[in-house]
């Protein structure tokens, strides 16, 4: 391996050595150097062009998220850079593994405000886990094993490596002997077991324990590593939006998501437990609530990779700083071996269970969103369509489901029955409009054998829809779009109607005829106006051999249910509209 | 808001200083005072940052998140030795020198520089020593006045040498594989 390389060749050779099979990006000035190297490789490096970096980005992440991979984004300086900002934002708030590679212009023009220069380390220095300027080619080899370490190990998260483009075009001998040089970069993996024997002594006196389960236990791998927890234990499981599919919806400790569109019966069980195992999960606001309100008479156990989340918004009574996975290892290997000193708890948990069952038949279950008196009367009410979308994966199987922001994305949290992780991929932390189609792109490359859904507003839809043409392009069939049209940009419509007093300001939106658009982008469109069709609907995209988008015109104002004012305590639901017409 | 003495220990890379105030500067707080410069092992810079904070905890958790810290420490209500130096140009017309040289000589400040009208004083200190000297001297008229910030020690054998950080890094840490 002491052949010369140009750093372009570096950087392509780099990504193949840790294992990356597929990039997302657009070419430029800048990095057209490593777009010059990627040919002679583009039997190992695939490379899908986007129609947006912003799209590439989300589809890096998409990638990531579908498969715990890393996932890559290519821009070029300045604009290029500039465009990947929200998806390497978003992929900083739900801890996605992803590299984004950006050409910078030469380093003897650094500084001097060349044509397309952008200071992207600069930029992203607070939206990243790390990033690198590099500025010699002798460096890439190096920087690109710590920076794939960094982005896929600990908490991931996103990390950025702008190359000046003399870096990309020098000629060198690199050198692949690379040791690690991280003294500040140590991610504790293995838990305390100290502190997992005090933590399994307030778990086995508790009364009313709850396990909420979040992103952690899909990212580590730990979801049977969670069931035998949870059935040892038998404490009801609650799932947050990232840990959907972390626990199997009809598992019969499963009681459903937490916050703000949580479900009535589990922030109530939350208000009353006395003891709150966090696996994986970070206290998000949306699940919280106003944070000092939240869980007020229960010992929290916090298990989580990240040690600034550990007190970061609710207080902790034992912090277990570890990998999920290696965490309930831990517990279940300490865990005292006769079944007596479970006996007690047990006794506690089904009495609490069976508390938590009743709330959840008193209080509006799952079930009852479908079939809404005050939905009688409408041609197409949203959750008509999630009732027979749940109904088509379920009997078909085989899916991933990538949501966008807002109503639709709640909904289908709620009501789409859950049983896999990794096939409920949203933006969560970051509240990315636009995030799901892109990312859908690199959730179907990554899974071709699945059907990935695509649940989207019309709002949302439109922010990056020109990635339509990159699915094309790509010859990626399995691509369906369900289009939840309510003509507004729906959630902020809902909080006006319900907190602004109906004042719509800048929400009512106008789109495209979303069919026509689709066959405008050679794909099969669809328009569904009325309850009658929606099944015939979903049963033509699933025989289309090809992307299909269907445009279904949900009746306009229906809101979110139940819903958590903002920073109000989550003992205060609305469960119903006020202004009822 | 109580004052806080930061001291961290950090990897001399290009970008360094940037990410530490920037995680600072998030939360809208301003930075009193900040000294870096190279500790007793090559490679590894001590800063010393003062401000005022509510939740320090949380913020020296969130430094740790910087790749290139490697350790952070909050002084505040440890024993230390804290120093600043301040360089002060005084507006020194021949008939006001005498005053000036005795109290630079009471405070143990030296005088640096003498020109026509001018003399340049440095004065080195705690911080509090320092100021005191600048509350006496600001009447004879500063015309310009830097300031170091403070850098500070932990007295006695507490403490962290950046050796102990440096070499412990044997490697890296494990990499744990994803199940599923």
């Amino acid at each position: 391996m002491s052949e010369k390389r140009t750093g372009a060749q570096v950087m392509c050779e780099a990504l193949i050595r840790n294992g990356v099979e597929v990039m997302f990006g657009i070419p430029g000035g800048a990095i057209m150097p490593f777009y010059y190297a990627m040919w002679d490789y583009r039997d190992k490096l695939r490379h899908v062009l986007c129609r947006h970096e912003q799209g590439a980005g989300h589809a890096a992440e998409g990638y990531a998220r579908a498969t715990g991979r890393l996932g890559v984004c290519i821009g070029t300086s300045g604009p290029g850079a500039t465009n990947l900002v929200t998806a390497i934002a978003d992929a900083m708030m739900d801890s996605t593994p992803i590299l984004a590679i950006t050409g910078q212009v030469a380093s003897h023009v650094l500084g001097k405000d060349a044509f397309q220069e952008t200071d992207i380390t600069g930029i992203t220095m607070p939206i990243t886990k790390h990033n690198y300027l590099v500025k010699r080619a002798e460096d890439l080899p190096y920087v690109f094993e710590e920076a794939i370490y960094i982005a896929t190990t600990g908490r991931p998260g996103p990390v950025l490596i702008d190359v000046t483009k003399d870096a990309q075009q020098a000629t060198i001998v690199p050198d692949w002997n690379i040791k690690l040089d991280l003294p500040g970069y140590k991610p504790n993996y293995r838990p305390n077991l100290k502190q997992v024997r005090e933590a399994i002594k307030l778990i086995l006196s508790a009364k009313k324990p709850l396990i909420i389960a979040g992103h952690g236990v899909i990212m580590s791998g730990a979801v049977e590593e969670l069931r035998a927890f949870a059935e040892r234990t038998r404490i009801p499981v609650i799932t947050t939006l990232h840990g959907i599919g972390a626990f199997p919806e009809d598992h019969p400790l499963s009681i459903g998501m937490p916050g703000m569109h949580g479900w009535v019966h589990v922030n109530r069980a939350i208000q009353e437990c006395d003891v709150l195992f966090n696996i994986g999960g970070r206290f998000d606001d949306r699940v919280t609530g106003k944070a000092s309100t939240f869980a007020p008479n229960a010992k929290v156990i916090h298990v989580d990779i990240d040690p600034s989340e550990i007190g970061k918004n609710v207080k902790v009574t034992v912090p277990i700083v570890a990998d999920a996975r290696l965490a309930l290892q831990a517990f279940l290997n300490e865990f005292p071996p006769d079944r007596e000193a479970f006996a007690e708890l047990h006794g506690h948990a089904s009495d609490w269970m069976e508390h938590i069952r009743e709330m959840q038949a008193k209080h509006q279950p799952k079930q009852q969103y479908f079939n809404r008196a005050d939905t009688e009367n409408m041609s197409l009410p949203p959750h008509d369509v999630y009732a027979a979308l749940t109904k088509a994966l379920n009997s078909r199987g085989n899916y991933r489901v990538v949501t966008d922001v807002g109503q639709h994305q709640m909904w289908a949290a709620q009501l789409i029955d859950w049983y896999r992780p990794r096939t409920h991929i949203t933006s969560g932390g970051a509240g990315t409009m636009g995030f799901a189609l892109p990312a859908a792109l690199g959730v179907a490359i990554a899974c071709p054998n699945d059907t990935v859904w695509v649940i989207c507003g019309d709002g949302g839809f439109q922010m990056t829809n020109q990635e339509m043409a990159t699915i094309v392009q790509e010859g990626i069939k399995n691509v369906k779009v369900a289009v939840i049209n309510n003509g507004y940009l729906g959630m902020v419509r809902q909080w006006q109607e319900l907190f602004e007093n109906k004042r719509y300001s800048g929400t009512p939106l106008s789109g495209p005829d979303f069919a026509k658009l689709a066959e405008a982008y050679y794909w099969k469109g669809i328009t569904v106006e009325h309850t009658s069709q929606v099944e015939a609907a979903i049963e033509e995209a699933y025989a289309t051999d090809g992307p299909v988008l269907i445009d279904f015109r949900v009746e306009r104002e229906v809101n979110v249910f139940p819903m958590v004012p903002q920073n109000k305590s989550i003992s205060e639901m609305i469960l119903e509209s006020p202004h009822k017409s | 808001m109580k004052k806080h003495t930061i001291v961290a220990l950090v990897q001399d890379r290009p970008g360094v200083l940037s990410r530490v105030v920037g995680l600072i500067r998030r939360r809208g707080f301003n930075i009193e005072s900040l000294a870096v410069g190279h500790s007793e092992t090559p490679g590894v810079s001590r800063m010393t940052i003062v401000v005022e904070w509510e939740d320090v905890e949380q913020v020296v958790k969130q430094l740790y998140r910087l790749i290139e810290v490697l350790k952070v420490s909050d002084v505040t209500n440890d024993p230390t030795v804290e120093r600043e130096m301040a360089l002060m140009k005084l507006h020194a017309p021949p008939a006001k020198r005498p005053e000036i040289v005795a109290l630079t000589e009471v405070f143990d400040a030296k005088i640096v520089d003498v020109g026509a009208n001018t003399m340049v004083i440095e004065m080195t200190g705690s911080p509090a020593k320092v100021q005191n000297f600048i509350d006496v001297i600001r009447p004879y008229g500063i015309r310009e006045m830097m300031r170091t910030g403070r850098i500070a020690m932990v007295r006695g054998a507490r403490g962290h040498t950046a050796e102990e950080y440096v070499e412990s890094a044997n490697g890296h840490a494990e990499r744990v594989p994803v199940a599923n």
